[in-house]
């Protein structure tokens, strides 16, 4: 196959290949950049480290915090409540998508109502889940939960509608019901929509986690970030949310992962 | 013989907010057991609409249409319709996407797959089982939905300009293909066309309707010589080019 390659179509190969390369080269040579310059600045002090941290000060915060293993609990507790109810946005939005979808007249009576509840700011309603379900873990599912999926249901029940209705008719005319439309045209014509919903979805539901964390929690990265402000420990705060910076790309990247895999079949 | 489909007086509109638009008035049509008929007419006439109640899709608001001697709903004709695209669905093999109608009907079984089997043998599709439809050609994707549509092995066959989509020289083969299938298999079918061509090299009898609201305006039943027994070879016969006109005439006509 490679013998077969044209010069032209080898240049333009090499060509792509080079600009990927000085792509990743300049992202990366960006990332060392910028924590330089943080250090840089902090060490010398035109940036004052207490307030801004540093990078080497949030090492160390990092380690000393390994020895107890606390920020692996830390961690694995905002990761856990992320997910959970990331799992539940999805089953949550998608049944409800699909009802809306199957009762139309339910859709229109209850649409003025999804959009409020849609554009409502949720962090307005976290004090009052505190009040209903406790200062514990079911408020910052709640909370995460009331961020993602009404947004979710409307996206899912949109491209739902959206959907060619002469696949549809095809299916009728070969006997079905709504029942086979709905699990041989809808659901496997949706996978690119609802992958794409589950993106947002993620991000969605680490926001609402941390606002829940901010007033809920005694433990998580959420927790970390109020605490360390409180107590003006800024080297904790910062060390937080770069933690939450990657755990929001790892996330995302594990659904592209997913999304990719789909795409292959 | 006993008519296989009955028009009765029907007729059908459609209703919004904007008004009401008659679609179909006093259609009263009777078709024998392996007929082909043909139906043409001027655009937007109500073709699709006439199809869509003999599926059962919609129903007339007066009149009767009977199947097999039976008002529609309580035949239990079995009826296969060819829309105007394949709809073939990427996410399926091509052989998944022609057993979609036995899936849906519950109708899996040995003999059923054997026989869809013996159909792509038949129709040069099996070495494109296991591809996804996008593999196939025009043509080819047109067979493939007349193979999901014969596996339900229908009393009638309602046609809705399947061959409008493909390009001239794959339609004519595709039509040659298909009018050859269907005559073997001694199918009675409706084939919706706006190609007067296509309905004159097909059909038994040719129904010709009116401006919107459709009635029927004329009747014209086809004979060809022997010679002349497929719908390409229909194409080079004398009297082709007088049914053309005779159509032709009949549809410019007025009222």
């Amino acid at each position: 196959m490679d013998k077969s390659l044209s010069a032209a179509q080898a240049r333009f190969l090499k060509a792509r290949s080079r600009h990927h390369h000085l792509i990743l080269a300049g992202q990366i040579l960006l990332f060392f950049l910028f924590v330089g310059i943080w250090e840089f600045t902090a060490r010398v002090g035109i940036l004052n480290d207490f307030i801004f941290s540093s990078p080497s000060r949030m090492a160390v915060c990092f380690i000393q915090m390994t020895k107890d293993f606390s920020i692996f609990t830390h961690i694995g507790i905002t990761l856990a409540e992320t997910v959970g109810s990331f799992f539940l946005v999805m089953a949550l939005s998608l049944a409800t998508a699909m009802l809306l979808w199957a009762v139309p007249s339910l859709a229109e009576l209850l649409e003025p109502y999804l959009v409020m509840l849609n554009s409502l700011p949720k962090s307005a309603l976290a004090p009052v889940l505190i009040v209903w379900l406790g200062n514990n873990v079911k408020t910052i599912v709640v909370a995460a939960i009331s961020v993602a999926v009404f947004g979710s249901m409307m996206t899912l029940h949109t491209g739902f509608k959206n959907s060619d209705p002469d696949k549809a008719k095809l299916i009728y005319t070969l006997g079905g019901n709504k029942r086979n439309v709905l699990f041989k045209v809808l659901i496997p014509s949706s996978i690119p929509l609802i992958i794409n919903n589950m993106k947002v979805n993620i991000g969605l539901c680490l926001v609402g986690v941390i606002i829940g964390e901010f007033l809920a929690a005694d433990q998580g990265l959420g927790y970390l970030i109020i605490y360390g402000s409180q107590v003006f420990k800024m080297d904790l705060v910062m060390m937080s949310i770069v933690i939450l910076c990657i755990l929001s790309m790892g996330l995302y990247r594990l659904i592209s992962m997913l999304e990719k895999r789909v795409n292959r079949q | 013989m006993e008519p296989i489909l009955e028009f009765i007086d029907v007729c059908f509109s459609y209703h919004s907010t904007n008004g009401e638009t008659p679609a179909l008035s006093g259609i009263s049509l009777s078709v024998k057991p392996g007929e082909f008929i043909a139906i043409v007419g001027p655009s937007g006439c109500g073709k699709t609409t006439l199809l869509s109640l003999i599926s059962g899709l919609l129903l007339p608001e007066s009149g009767e249409i009977r199947l097999l001697g039976k008002v529609q709903g309580t035949s239990g004709a079995n009826i296969g319709y060819m829309l105007q695209k394949d709809h073939l669905f990427e996410w399926r093999t091509v052989y998944d996407n022609v057993l979609l109608g036995l899936e849906i009907r519950h109708g899996l079984n040995q003999q059923t797959k054997a026989q869809v089997n013996s159909m792509l043998d038949t129709y040069g599709l099996s070495a494109f089982k296991n591809s996804p439809p996008s593999a196939l050609s025009g043509g080819m994707r047109q067979r493939a939905a007349l193979i999901r549509t014969l596996a339900l092995e229908p009393d009638i066959l309602l046609l809705d300009e399947p061959f409008s989509a493909l390009d001239y020289q794959t339609r004519l083969e595709v039509g040659d293909d298909i009018g050859s299938i269907l005559r073997k298999e001694g199918k009675t079918a409706i084939l919706v066309t706006h190609d007067l061509a296509e309905a004159i090299t097909l059909a038994d009898r040719v129904v010709i309707l009116s401006n919107r609201p459709a009635r029927i305006k004329k009747i014209l039943p086809l004979h060809f010589d022997e010679a002349f027994d497929s719908p390409l070879k229909r194409r080079s016969a004398p009297c082709f080019s007088e049914y053309f006109d005779e159509i032709w005439k009949e549809l410019k006509s007025n009222g």
